[in-house]
């Protein structure tokens, strides 16, 4: 019950706010952005970022997604400005920024870690970027209260901040990204990292909604996949240095790009098995295997299928395996079988009923995709 | 080695950390404590570890009181959160030191580290240092540690949680394994249900200091005994409401109604609890049907959840596929009566 109160109360705020504001955003570009740090003498630049050109669309809801060491921080300091790219161009609105010191960016950070004045109240530290802009007094206590309001914060306005959970910490180092109106974008850096599971949960839910009713560009970084599917509209995944993939939840689980993207989303992540062509059919190890994507043109790199766990499923005549084990995970089934030494993953229903006698299996076709050198067949031309 | 917990209790000035508490773990089990931050994970493996006295109870290893035995002397490994190697060490001098301190000779100290770092699948990294290694290879390198020991009871506490996604989902995979082939009572903590269902084993829910329920891991989730024991073991969180048994019907409103499973036919009249877990709760299909409110709906992959009000109750909704739903939008949404868990109205279980 309280919940839905209280995000009905924050709904009308935000609504509000969004009257208030709305006046300095801006689409961000950046073009043939590349970054590599000083290498050591003697030795050739190795690139952090490989050539990014991407646009970041003005309100937009965005995860920049990938393992440790992708680039996405680096990606993330040049935006900010912390760091300027080897190469390229960053752009806000058509003007070019690359140059441009933090500072004058007007961009809010939220870090993973709580950034905290613990000797202040709960208001004061929401206060302070307003106060440090010389906002008059009066429109700082409508700002504090409204975004103390979209956190439930307002019952601990008045404590001082060190005696806060990390919880509540970190709820007000997100409050101080989102209090500023005057903001271009507002980037999260792992922001959920010390919140627990269960609550988690709510504060996504929070951010989400935020974000639809206040309109400004965030752009959320995560290596978690639910965190950036949640709440992403557009994730853009990060693989060694380059996007491999930018698309909605949806597009990277239906249609993987990249195997890397095949891997990295979805739990388990998708089947990638080694293929060859003949005669126009995509063939695994001796079994012709429908896929949705094969093309006339030739193909002469490393070639494999990818089918997601989702996709594969018990069927009277098909590949023979051998079923390793199958886990029980509440909502569903999760079988790994063996072809050949090849694991593979299945998704089952959580009441599915595994065959005891010659299981064998198939790939749904409409979901079964080849890829060449770890890209999709004519993902080019999509 | 078989661990006991018998009547422990711990107390830190006026706050209860642990109420009193009987456990008893199995030798070679792989034991999960599942709770949320405070709920006393890493206080109960504190006190198997020795590093905690308990304020009254006793802790047994193998029919042995060891209340008064000292950490040192209870053939314990413990793996932290945060884990630590020695910076200045290399992968193998970090994983041996444990035996040199011990005085084993250098050959059989080999042969020992050769066997952790092959399960860990750390070979080709036993020359570098502790810097030069990814988050995943740093912890796998303290739980080599961990393990080279030989210790019979290995404490982990939330070791997964720094790591990566898909780390944590190898890890994970891997760790049962690798301990089932040490012989080893493993002790693990984690407030991830998921974690839990992946690990398997046994496991504990706790809250608030009070051990709820101790099974299998699947009956544990499948059969809770208690409704905390299912809030503990559920994310999303369960659905949960009021209802009323008239007759043969069991009501959640005057508009929203079923007939009472028949294994449930014999209970009197009045007031229950129901449980029904997110993905039993479907926007298709058929069973009970109510209107639920949307409040939020969350698109994921190949996942939507859905948080709506159903009279009056704060519900999740868990499916597959991708279902777009306007906020305050009142959508039908069904669920079967006998999937439901029924709770007494002290929230414990009904069983058949």
């Amino acid at each position: 019950m309280r919940t839905v109160v209280c995000i009905s109360t924050w709904m009308r705020i935000s609504s509000r706010l969004r009257t208030s504001t709305a006046n300095t955003m801006a689409r961000i570009d950046f073009k043939n952005v590349r970054h590599a740090y000083p290498p050591p003498p003697g030795q050739p630049p190795v690139y952090a970022l490989q050539e990014v050109n991407q646009i970041w669309e003005d309100g937009g809801a965005y995860a920049l997604l990938g393992p440790s060491g992708c680039g996405k921080t680096t990606l993330l300091n040049i935006i900010s400005g912390l760091l300027t790219p080897s190469e390229g161009a960053v752009c806000f609105d058509g003007q070019d920024v690359t140059r441009l010191p933090t500072t004058e960016r007007h961009i809010a950070q939220v870090f993973q870690f709580p950034v905290v004045y613990d000797t202040m109240t709960v208001f004061d530290n929401l206060a302070f970027p307003l106060r440090n802009r010389r906002m008059p007094e009066k429109q700082v206590a409508e700002r504090v209260e409204q975004i103390a309001a979209m956190l439930d914060l307002q019952a601990s306005l008045k404590n001082r901040a060190a005696g806060l959970t990390a919880d509540g910490k970190q709820k007000i180092s997100l409050g101080r990204g989102l209090v500023r109106s005057d903001v271009n974008v507002i980037m999260f850096d792992e922001p959920l990292t010390v919140i627990d599971p269960h609550l988690k949960w709510l504060l996504r839910s929070k951010l989400k909604e935020l974000h639809k009713q206040i309109g400004v560009t965030m752009i959320y970084v995560t290596h978690d996949q639910t965190e950036a599917l949640t709440f992403a509209d557009k994730v853009v995944v990060m693989y060694e240095g380059t996007v491999v993939q930018v698309g909605t939840p949806v597009e990277l689980f239906s249609r993987p790009n990249h195997t890397f993207v095949g891997y990295f989303i979805g739990s388990p992540g998708m089947n990638v098995l080694p293929c060859e062509v003949e005669n126009g059919t995509a063939v695994y190890r001796g079994h012709r295997v429908d896929v949705s994507n094969l093309v006339e043109k030739g193909l002469d790199g490393k070639l494999e299928i990818g089918v997601r766990p989702e996709f594969v499923a018990f069927s009277s005549h098909g590949i023979p395996v051998r079923v390793d084990k199958v886990d029980d995970l509440g909502r569903f089934q999760v079988a790994t079988v063996n072809h050949d030494g090849d694991i593979i993953k299945m998704v089952l229903a959580e009441d599915a009923e595994i065959p005891s006698e010659n299981p064998r299996i198939r790939f749904e076709p409409d979901n079964t995709r080849i890829y060449e050198n770890d890209w999709v067949v004519e993902a080019v031309s999509q | 080695m078989a661990i006991e917990l018998k009547k422990v209790t711990k107390r830190v000035g006026a706050q209860m950390h642990i109420y009193e508490t009987d456990l008893a773990l199995e030798r070679g089990g792989f034991n999960i404590l599942l709770g949320t931050t405070l709920s006393g994970k890493t206080t109960l493996m504190r006190l198997m570890a020795g590093l905690e006295k308990p304020t009254t109870g006793e802790v047994w290893f193998d029919g042995k009181n060891v209340t008064a035995v000292p950490v040192q002397r209870r053939s314990v490994a413990m793996v932290y959160q945060a884990f630590i190697n020695y910076p200045s060490f290399t992968v193998y001098d970090n994983i041996a030191s444990p035996l040199k301190v011990a005085g084993v000779p250098k050959a059989e100290i080999a042969e020992r580290v050769r066997q952790f770092v092959e399960l860990l699948k750390l070979t080709p990294m036993l020359n570098r240092l502790p810097s030069e290694l990814s988050g995943g290879q740093q912890q796998r390198t303290a739980l080599a540690r961990a393990l080279v020991k030989g210790a019979e009871l290995v404490l982990l506490d939330e070791p997964l949680a720094n790591l990566d996604y898909k780390l944590r989902e190898e890890l994970r995979d891997d760790l049962p394994k690798l301990f089932a082939d040490t012989g080893a009572t493993v002790v693990y903590a984690t407030s991830e249900p998921q974690e839990a269902l992946m690990l398997g084993g046994h496991t504990a829910t706790l809250s608030a200091g009070r051990v709820v329920q101790f099974d299998r891991t699947t009956v544990t989730y499948r059969n809770p005994t208690s409704l905390e024991s299912a809030r503990v073991f559920s994310d999303p969180p369960i659905n949960t409401a009021a209802v009323e048994k008239r007759g043969g019907s069991m009501h959640l409103s005057e508009r929203v109604h079923w007939k009472v499973p028949e294994r449930l036919a014999s209970l009197r009249d009045g007031p229950y609890l129901i449980g029904i877990r997110p993905y039993h709760l479907l926007p298709h299909g058929e069973g009970v049907t109510v209107v639920g409110e949307v409040q939020i709906a969350e698109l994921s992959g190949s996942e939507s959840i859905v948080r709506l009000t159903v009279e009056g109750n704060s519900w999740v909704s868990e499916t597959h596929g991708i279902h777009a739903y306007d906020l305050g939008e009142r959508v039908e949404f069904f669920f079967d009566a006998n999937r439901c868990l029924y709770f007494d109205v002290d929230e414990n279980f009904i069983p058949a």
